[in-house]
């Protein structure tokens, strides 16, 4: 099959591999009809994260048709499903509270020892995300393994089209986290840092919590633009400092609750010395954790941090004092998908989320180096690309 | 005092964490038959009632499931069984292993025979976890340090480390019990023969 894969910095090529078989009960396969490329395969793209091999295949928003099923799985062939970026077991500790992205088993007991080393325990596996993730091959292809396929894939009603339900794979259900994460009260101001799909779903998400108020920040016209349509303020941070706007716009009191949707995306990784010293990388970059101190400083006394960006490392200068000073809570993690699946498959079939207006190129799988340039150069005007193996060249 | 608490009002840091001598040496001795003066232990939670889990790591011939280096086991008597293990260059070592000590649904301990060529004792224990957890397995080995003749050996013939051979087999048979499979990020069956060759 053919199949998007990373071969180092700036460096993704599509080749032809094997394609994917059962290898476990629990397994099936599916034969990808939609994937998109996620804001943090830039990370993969810009080599930001460590543990990549060359020939690693990347994706981790798709969707398509069951092809073939394992004896333990419960889908059947023809069936159309989303898949969650996340590989959840379904029957550890974890797993049973809901936590399906801290799960225990999905991730190859070797891989595990890498984030032990880093985090204190293992990770749980994710899609095409580097092999301290559990070095799984992605959906950016033609066909893909998904293992526990009992668990994960939702099953999509006939006649709904693929760009409305693709994003339930990730960006959907984690800026829905992020809005829960953030204990929104009916009349809140949220405030939230980026507009990348993320920041913007986070941003009607919010609103379908009771947010009264919600504030956008970025520096992409485009975005700023997408995000006032769903009903947010915006500030953009190029021409206004964003605190003082945020403490005018709040009449000095802050925003009850802020989210940082940034992350390392735009800023580069943190100095990470622990990284540096158990050599999980030569190529770690650095750099300062803007959105995350913002956020805290700007957050009214009492009030909540949602923090669903992407961190790896050990973080500098965080403004800790501040924190325990003004009484904070902050929430985090990677998206528990599954847990979020069904009531947001509902909520787009019922319309009262909006998931197309992200799509802004449409290109086939072949093309997919040019949609990772793109996507990394034109971050303005290119807010999500979804590859379609089989479409003709664009 | 509650049930957690050791009841001779000691520390509850396990032995195997200890940063004293004398506790090793200790708890080495209290572990019959015992070979080797270095003492490892990892524990790993399984949401499996100890029951269960006793009764698949009793039935030996099952562990090379999920023991990496373990070619295959094969049980002689009730308390004996017979060991086949990777070595490096395609070779294997062989020998034999005795039951020395054994509580029904909670711990078995082990010993390789006094003419075994690679030396190696221990003991799996399978506790209720709190709170509904399932249980937790303890597995200790006692082993000869890296250095010594039949360390190196050892060394050898696990590839690595045993703390983190141990480690590695007991996330195995977690996710051997809690999930019926154990996880591989393989994707043909090819690439799953050659991960298990």
């Amino acid at each position: 099959m053919r199949a998007l894969t990373w071969h180092g910095k700036h460096d993704v090529r599509v080749d032809t591999v094997d394609d994917p078989e059962i290898v476990n009960p629990r397994d099936a396969i599916i034969k990808i009809t939609s994937t998109a490329i996620c804001g943090s395969d830039l990370h993969l793209y810009d080599g930001y994260i460590p543990t990549m091999q060359k020939g690693d295949i990347l994706g981790h928003e798709f969707m398509g048709e069951v092809v073939e099923v394992g004896s333990g799985s419960t889908l059947k062939k023809g069936q159309r499903v989303v898949v969650p970026f996340t590989i959840s077991c379904g029957s550890c500790f974890h797993c049973s509270k809901h936590q399906y992205s801290a799960c225990d088993n999905g991730n190859p007991a070797d891989n595990q020892d890498i984030a032990m080393e880093l985090y204190g325990q293992p990770m749980s596996a994710l899609f095409g995300y580097s092999h301290m993730t559990g070095g799984y091959a992605g959906g950016q292809a033609e066909y893909v393994r998904v293992p526990f396929s009992d668990v994960g894939p939702i099953v999509i009603p006939d006649g709904v089209d693929d760009d409305k339900v693709l994003f339930l794979s990730d960006i959907l259900p984690t800026g829905w986290m992020a809005a829960e994460n953030a204990d929104i009260e009916p009349g809140d101001t949220v405030a939230v840092w980026g507009c990348g799909p993320v920041g913007l779903f986070a941003v009607q998400s919010a609103f379908l919590m009771g947010a009264e108020r919600v504030i956008a920040i970025d520096h992409f016209p485009r975005r700023l633009e997408l995000a006032r349509k769903f009903g947010a303020e915006t500030i953009n941070f190029k021409e206004s400092s964003t605190y003082e706007a945020l403490m005018e716009m709040t009449g000095g009191i802050g925003p009850d609750a802020v989210i940082d949707a940034v992350g390392m995306e735009a800023h580069g990784l943190f100095v990470d010395n622990v990284v540096d010293q158990i050599k999980a990388s030569t190529f770690l970059g650095t750099d300062r954790t803007h959105s995350i101190r913002q956020a805290i400083v700007a957050c009214r006394k009492g009030g909540r941090v949602s923090m669903p960006a992407v961190y790896g490392g050990i973080v500098d200068k965080f403004p800790l004092g501040a924190f325990m000073q003004k009484g904070l809570t902050l929430k985090t993690g990677q998206t528990h998908v599954q847990h979020y699946l069904p009531g947001l498959l509902a909520a787009v079939l019922d319309d009262k989320v909006d998931t197309t207006f992200l799509i802004s190129h449409r290109l086939p799988l072949e093309q997919a180096p040019e949609g990772y340039k793109m996507f990394h150069d034109r971050q303005n005007e290119v807010t999500k690309i979804v590859l379609k193996p089989g479409m003709a060249p664009q | 005092m509650t049930g957690w608490q050791d009841s001779n009002g000691r520390d509850s840091a396990p032995p195997s964490t200890t940063k004293n001598d004398d506790v090793v040496a200790s708890e080495i001795d209290r572990l019959d038959g015992s070979s080797g003066d270095t003492l490892i232990g990892r524990t790993v939670t399984i949401n499996r009632p100890p029951a269960e889990l006793y009764a698949y790591w009793r039935d030996f011939p099952k562990l090379a499931t999920f023991m990496e280096n373990v070619v295959s086991v094969e049980q002689i008597d009730a308390v004996r069984s017979h060991w086949v293990v990777k070595a490096p260059g395609g070779k294997t070592v062989e020998w034999d292993s005795v039951v020395t000590e054994e509580n029904e649904g909670s711990s078995i301990a082990w010993s390789s025979a006094p003419d075994a060529e690679v030396r190696n004792s221990g003991k799996v224990e399978f506790r209720e976890a709190p709170g509904g957890r399932g249980s937790y397995v303890t597995a200790t080995i006692v082993y000869d340090p890296p250095g010594g003749a039949v360390g190196k050996l050892i060394a050898k013939i696990f590839q690595r480390e045993p703390a983190i051979q141990a480690r590695r087999d007991l996330r195995r048979f977690k996710q051997l019990m809690e999930t019926g499979e154990i996880a591989t990020s393989a994707w043909t069956r090819k690439q799953v023969e050659e991960e298990n060759a």
